[in-house]
Parts: structure tokens; sequence; C-alpha cells
């Protein structure tokens, strides 16, 4: 036998290996852009006064945040409140009770529907239902439309989450005489908790910058969001969008880029609290 | 010596697939039966009928009888969760609950009695007694039972499957994830265990069986090829297929 020359494959491992590295560089490029843009233009906005006013007509100057961080706060939360409990119910059924596997199969199919859908139609969607035909804008509307976002998102973590217990678990609950429903609530979403809590967050993260189905739901307000079931709601990611887009006046621009700052700040948050959760559950294994 | 547990005719099917032919196999009371044989054979699905943890699986389907204290617990009148109670299990591999040390032991006891603060303590203690694990963990009861090493997660599972007092205990290769120095251990705990209660253990390790069991079963492609005493079982095979099983010659 004649030996093979190693040199083609050393050179096609080494042009592998480049241009991984070159993905790698681009991802983490991009982000650390995006990153750094962020926070040169944000990070002047940001001021004290800035974080605890409420926000001013166009043209008015020293206007703040805060009452869109409080309505991005409580937007968000409804959402949360909205969606998760049906969402982990319904990840429980596709996880733990496969008896139906044509129902399992429709839920999971329009699941991935729903986290296909622009969130702009979500938005349409909600306008249609709640806003026409109360004749209000309101944060609950906005909270509505985030929980229909979040919800196939939390449902399939969940799914996916509780798929990693072992089988050899609930089959020693079983054994031991437990009821189906206390093995999974007790024993099988006990152990995949930190798991389950990382999807949670991680779908907050997604949707608590969302814009679109905002813009036809909560709209915006420049007083505190008091109205939040009733009128339209004071919120991070349309402040930045109007301030952005529609201000002509350069101090409203860099406050757009200060709620851009805050709103980053807050996703950075919410995703690093979710790794932590992770990392705690690895080191329980 | 009465029979504890008694097959009659025991056929098992995977959907279309028939896993078990005419199984009939008796146990007597405390005693441990080891039940031997190739991966595949049917050794675990012949256990798994005991509790009938099987159900919780679409299109697995048994026929013929289980006989516990005379009583076929196939039947629909029992209750499956009591019957649990007094068919406890230990798995391959060890499966603490996501909760500590004492909860862990407490949770079946919980689950099927009403007790006092002070009587749970003392049964978790006396459990853990039994699964000769006190000592190790007595200083950790409230640390997670995650954190113990596999040898003391599988005693502690031990301690968990024994403190609601159940009468028979499944083990399905109990000791098959286990380094040498902890399969020794919980080998000189079961032959502790079978005073009090009846032991059917799956192995792999024909040297396990030689050393703990009383009695033993033979299976091959899911019928029970031969059974008897394990003494003679391992001296004189009456079957050819056994003494090639036994000897290493297969399997």
């Amino acid at each position: 036998m004649r030996p093979r020359t190693l040199f083609f494959r050393t050179q096609k491992d080494r042009a592998i290996r480049a241009f991984s590295a070159l993905a790698v560089l681009l991802a983490v490029g991009v982000m650390l852009w995006i990153l750094y843009t962020v926070v040169r233009f944000g990070a002047p906005a940001i001021r004290f006064g800035f974080l605890i006013h409420a926000s001013k007509p166009f043209g008015i100057a020293d206007g703040g945040i805060a009452n869109a961080i409080l309505g991005t706060l409580l937007i968000t939360a409804g959402a949360a409140l909205l969606a998760v409990p049906p969402a982990i119910c319904a990840g429980i059924y596709l996880a733990e009770f496969p008896d139906h596997p044509r129902i399992s199969a429709a839920l999971r199919f329009s699941a991935n529907v729903m986290m296909g859908m622009p969130s702009v139609l979500v938005g349409l969607f909600v306008y249609m239902i709640m806003v026409m035909p109360s004749g209000n804008f309101s944060g609950f509307a906005a909270s509505v439309s985030l929980a229909i976002i979040m919800f196939p998102v939390v449902m399939r973590t969940t799914e996916d989450m509780l798929g990693m217990v072992p089988y050899a678990l609930r089959e020693s609950a079983l054994a031991l005489g437990m009821t189906r429903m206390r093995t999974t609530l007790c024993i099988v979403c006990r152990s995949a908790k930190n798991g389950l809590l990382t999807g949670i967050l991680l779908a907050l993260s997604r949707v608590s910058g969302e814009t679109a189905p905002l813009l036809f739901t909560a709209m915006f307000s420049d007083s505190w969001p008091t109205g939040y079931f009733s009128e339209p709601t004071a919120n991070l990611p349309v402040l930045i969008t109007e301030y952005a887009t529609n201000s002509p006046f350069e101090s409203m621009q860099r406050a757009g880029w200060g709620a851009a700052l805050v709103v980053t700040a807050l996703v950075l948050c919410i995703n690093l609290g979710a790794r932590i959760f992770f990392r705690e559950k690895k080191n329980a294994q | 010596m009465p029979n504890k547990i008694e097959t009659r005719n025991l056929n098992f099917y995977y959907g279309p697939h028939q896993a078990l032919f005419d199984n009939n196999l008796s146990v007597e009371k405390n005693t441990i039966m080891a039940v031997i044989g190739p991966s595949g054979c049917g050794k675990s699905t012949h256990l798994r009928i005991y509790n009938r943890i099987f159900e919780l699986y679409r299109g697995q389907r048994v026929t013929g009888e289980v006989l516990i204290d005379g009583r076929n617990i196939l039947d629909d009148s029992v209750d499956v969760l009591d019957l649990r109670r007094k068919v406890g299990m230990i798995f391959q591999k060890p499966t603490p609950f996501p909760m500590s040390v004492f909860d862990n032991v407490a949770y079946p006891l919980k689950l099927h009695f009403k007790l006092s603060k002070s009587e749970t303590a003392d049964r978790v203690e006396a459990a853990l007694r039994g699964a000769s694990i006190w000592d190790e963990v007595k200083n950790k009861l409230r640390s997670s039972g995650l954190a113990l090493s596999g040898g003391q997660q599988q005693r502690l599972c031990i301690a968990r499957a024994i403190a609601a007092e159940p009468e028979i205990l499944l083990m399905d290769e109990p000791t098959s994830a286990i380094d040498p120095v902890a399969t020794l251990k919980i080998e000189e705990l079961m032959v502790e265990l079978k005073r009090n209660f009846t032991i059917v253990i799956v192995t792999h390790n024909m040297q396990q069986a030689a050393r703990i069991s009383d009695n033993t079963a033979f299976f091959y492609k899911g019928t029970i090829i031969e059974t008897g005493r394990t003494e003679e079982m391992f001296t004189h095979p009456h079957n050819p297929k056994t003494e090639e099983y036994i000897t290493g010659r297969f399997g």
C-alpha cells in the first residue's frame, strides 16, 4: 500500500478551522459593534434625572424616560403572567402525556407557525380584537400581544426541559406509589425548575424589546402608566422608535439612544440571570 | 415456606412484538431471587410487571397472572398505588429526587401515612439505618440528595424504597452503574434486607448472583430456561444453555 499524502487533509482541516474562527469573529464582532454604538451614543444621555422623570412632549427639553421604563416593566410582567401558566401547562402536556400523538403534533405545529409569525401581525390582530372594539389603546392589549408571542416559545422550552429529565426519575417516583400528576408537578418539574426558569427569562428578554406589536396596542404616552388597562401606555421600544425617527430635535434623538441603552442593559440583565440559573442547574447534576 | 410471588403463564407484548413467553416462576418469602440471562432476554421486562410500572407506556400488554400472597395483582380491581407501596423498586441508575436527603426518604412516608414530625424523623432514620447509609449522611440530612456519591445515592434510593415498609423489593441491575467497593456494600445490604423483604434482582453479574441469591432463574429469549437453588444452578445446571451462559460461553 502507498500511503496517502497528508498535505490535502491538513490543509482542509486548517481551512475549515479558519472558516469557523472567522464565523465566530463575525458573530461576536457584530454584537460588540452594536454594544459599542449603543453605549457611545446612549451613555451621554444617561443622567439621574433622565432615569426618574417622565418623558415630555416633542420639543420640550429635559424629559426623562422613567414612565417608559415603568411601562415596559408593567407590559412585560403582564405578558409573563398571561403567557407563562398556560404555556407551562401545554409544555407539560407535550412532554408528559404523549397519549394522543395527533393532538401533540397539532399543538407543536401551531406553536412553530406562531413562532414564525411576524410580530407586526400579532400586533395587528390584537389591535383588531381589543383596541378597535374598545376604542382605546392600552398597556394590557400590549401585554396580550407579547403573551401571544411568548406562549409558543415557553411551551417548547418547557417541553424540551422536561424531556431532559431522565425517564428513570419518573419511574422511580411512580414506583413509590405516586400519581402521574404528583410525579409531574413535584418531581419532574422540580427537577427541571432551573431550565424552566431559564426558558421563561429568555422568552421575556426576547419580547421585552418587541416594538411592532406595541405600536398597535400600547402606543405611547408622556404620562405615567396609571391607565394600564384603558389608556396608551409609555414604553421603551416605541419611545426609541418615535424619538429616533419622528423627532427633529437632537436632544430627543439623544434621549432615544439613552433609552436604547437602558433596553439593552435590561435584556442583558435578564440574559445573565438566565445563564446563572442554567449554570446552577448544571452544577446540581 | 410459602411463595410470596408466583407467576403463571406470563406473556408480554411490546405492541405486536412478544417479549415474554409463558413465564412461570415462584419466589419464596424472605429470599433473594436472581434473574440472569443475556441482554435483551426479557429480565427487566419480567421484573417490571410485578409493580405494573410497564403500564406507563402505550402498547405494552401482558397476559397471565402474577400472584402476590395469592392475589392476582394484574387484576383491574387492584389499586396500583397501593400495589407500588407494597412492591418497591430500585433502578439501574440511582434516582434521588431533587430535594434533601431527609426529604427523599420522608417523601414516600408522607405519601402513604399520616405521621407526626417526630414519627417521620424516626422512620427516616430507621430507613437510612436499614440501608446502611445513616452514618454517612446523619450530618448532612439537609443537603441535597444529588450531592452524594453514586453508591451513596443508590443506598439512599434503597432507603427511600424501604421507608414505606414494602414487602417486596425489585432491583433492576442496582449495581451496574456503581464502583466495586460500593457494590460490595450494597450486596451485603441485600443479604441483610432479605430478613424483612422478599427480593427479586436482575443482574448481569453472575458472581453477584452466585454470592447473594438463594434461587436463580435463567432467562433466554423471553423464556425461563431453568430455575432452581443457586448453588445447584451454578454447579450442576440441567440445561446445556444455562451451562453455556454461566460458564461465559455466550451472553
